[in-house]
């Protein structure tokens, strides 16, 4: 990289980076602090209480089967995103990519249209094929030798029913993901590597998908900071509650619920913040072992 | 046939066979995707009684009724909502792409003191859902007096995707060459011309990340809710809540409603997605 003149105010940097944060500064940081402050608090936001919403959180019996629930769930959630999900749409963006592929934009947008669904439309019409008396589901299952259940409203089976319909409406995104990376890997180094006899599998593995490595870091955190986040799906197919029984809530929920409260609970701003806190370190501490971790080993090339 | 040495190829398996395998997956996977969408918009077409009672019969013959769109069409401004979406969507997406741009070019092109913290202080919104400063960001937008207008939500969604646009553009930004960058500094560009020149090359990754942010602002339901709920700065998806009551939901207007949703927010992936091709078939990023 050419150094400008040391000695000369660098003007430009400032000129790059001020208007991104100041923006994110105004709107997003300084409100989240401010309401993060209410953690230190108690719940009636009056006297200063240090850390003893955390110590609450952490031993009363009241909080910490439930956030521990949550939590469990959440990594539950997040895993089969990642062995679901990922792989997933990796395999439709490698095949998206193969040579001479018919009808390649119509299953591009085909493919990708259940990520451009709002919540409500996929919460409806899921709760609508799965449900015992509505349902395809049941006839589905027949025809597949599968016994039926109900699985969206039983204990043991709600959360990875809810997972499967997550990864089904945003498989589309990491496949966006992968298929831009797929299509920047240069003609030259795949026809070299023909010329030279390797066959498709060999061309995957070993020369497309080491570059497209830096793309599997970025589509594993950003899927690891989307489900510790995840509300809105579980919110509008199985309401504030995340039912049956609290088996399908996540971190995200449950925060939701303590925070703004549901029925005629009232929310708890105190202990909803704790919470958020919490959350928000999780995904620091795994976001800081990637950047740490991954990113410093893997290569990234210039293409 | 006279032709003995040109045949094997043709018929070797792996000829047919692949390209065979490669449809059959896609396609079978194709219609999982689309089989709940269509049933959806299938939906839309029938009158509340039908869609409980017969959820899978075609919208022909005495299950057609287009209630759910008349109510739709005389019952709200729905020209109005899709105005605001777009506006709202559009602006966000504009802002959020330079700004990002511009910030990920800063903090990965030049090394100067307080580079790691700022990153890092970008890096920080990504972990934590915005919609905990709800509370703070509401006083924000009353004593800026932006409350119900589209540019409080504008400014909501470009704060919030600013960091997820910094993280992956900065990740698309170190793969441009630097010898690019630095002919063209000795041909006499200045910084800002070498920003513009490299910009274009980011055009994929610039498609791909409006994709990202579009959607979780087009379907948005909580910020409009809170800071633009009057009638002149709804959106969209906001203007179908009023079908989802608390004791009684007008399904076929709230399903007709939603239907007409999905139509601009395809248009606008279909816009992007020829974009990230035209981005990658030019060639450019090749120094």
């Amino acid at each position: 990289m050419l150094r400008p003149n040391k000695s000369r105010p660098r003007w430009h940097i400032a000129v790059f980076l001020a208007p991104a944060l100041l923006l994110y500064s105004i709107v997003m940081v300084f409100p989240l602090l401010d309401t993060l402050r209410l953690s230190l608090f108690s719940s009636n936001g009056e006297s200063f209480v240090g850390l003893s919403n955390y110590q609450r959180l952490f031993t009363d019996s009241q909080w910490w089967p439930y956030f521990w629930r949550a939590l469990k769930n959440t990594v539950l959630f997040f895993i089969l995103h990642m062995v679901l999900q990922n792989p997933l749409g990796l395999l439709l963006a490698a095949l998206l990519d193969s040579k001479n592929l018919r009808g390649r934009s119509i299953y591009r947008t085909l493919l990708f249209s259940p990520t451009m669904l709002s919540f409500v439309i996929v919460g409806f019409v899921w709760q609508l094929i799965l449900s015992p008396t509505w349902g395809i589901a049941p006839a589905i299952s027949e025809f597949l030798g599968v016994r039926y259940r109900p699985w969206l409203g039983l204990e043991s089976t709600s959360l990875p029913t809810i997972a499967l319909i997550s990864i089904w409406q945003f498989v589309g995104i990491p496949m966006l993901f992968f298929m831009t990376a797929l299509l920047a890997v240069p003609q030259d180094i795949l026809e070299a590597a023909r010329v030279d006899g390797a066959s498709a599998w060999q061309l995957f593995w070993r020369v497309k998908f080491p570059l497209i490595l830096p793309t599997v870091g970025i589509v594993s955190i950003l899927t690891f900071i989307g489900n510790f986040n995840a509300f809105d799906l579980v919110y509008t197919a199985k309401g504030a509650l995340a039912g049956p029984n609290f088996s399908t809530d996540l971190l995200g929920t449950f925060f939701y619920r303590t925070f703004y409260g549901f029925q005629l609970q009232l929310g708890d701003y105190a202990m909803g913040t704790t919470i958020a806190v919490i959350i928000f370190l999780i995904i620091l501490f795994g976001s800081l072992l990637y950047l740490l971790g991954w990113q410093r080993k893997v290569v990234t090339y210039e293409l | 046939m006279a032709q003995p040495k040109a045949s094997p190829k043709a018929l070797r398996p792996s000829r047919w066979l692949t390209p065979l395998l490669v449809h059959a997956v896609l396609g079978s996977y194709t219609l999982l995707a689309i089989a709940p969408v269509v049933l959806v918009v299938m939906n839309s077409f029938k009158g509340s009684q039908a869609i409980f009672q017969q959820p899978y019969s075609l919208p022909v013959g005495a299950n057609f009724d287009p209630v759910g769109y008349t109510t739709v069409f005389e019952q709200t401004a729905i020209f109005r909502y899709l105005g605001n979406s777009l506006m709202v969507t559009l602006g966000s997406i504009l802002l959020i792409l330079l700004f990002g741009a511009m910030t990920a070019f800063g903090l990965t092109e030049y090394r100067f003191r307080g580079r790691g913290f700022l990153t890092l202080y970008a890096l920080i919104g990504l972990m934590i859902p915005i919609r905990l400063a709800t509370v703070s960001i509401l006083k924000l937008m009353v004593t800026l007096n932006l409350q119900d207008t589209i540019w409080s939500l504008i400014m909501v969604y470009s704060a919030q995707g600013l960091p997820m646009a910094i993280f992956v553009l900065s990740q698309y930004m170190r793969q441009v060459p630097t010898d690019l960058k630095d002919a063209a500094r000795l041909d006499g560009a200045n910084e800002y011309q070498v920003f513009w020149l490299v910009l274009p090359l980011m055009r994929p990754a610039l498609a791909t990340l409006a994709i990202f942010v579009m959607l979780p602002i087009w379907n948005d339901l909580w910020f409009p809710l809170v800071l633009a709920p009057g009638e002149a700065s709804r959106t969209l998806t906001l203007g179908a809540q009023q079908f989802l009551g608390q004791f009684q939901t007008d399904w076929s207007a709230l399903l007709a409603m939603l239907t007409l949703a999905i139509a601009p927010v395809l248009v606008l992936y279909l816009i992007f997605s020829r974009q990230l091709i035209r981005g990658l078939t030019a060639g450019t990023v090749k120094g």
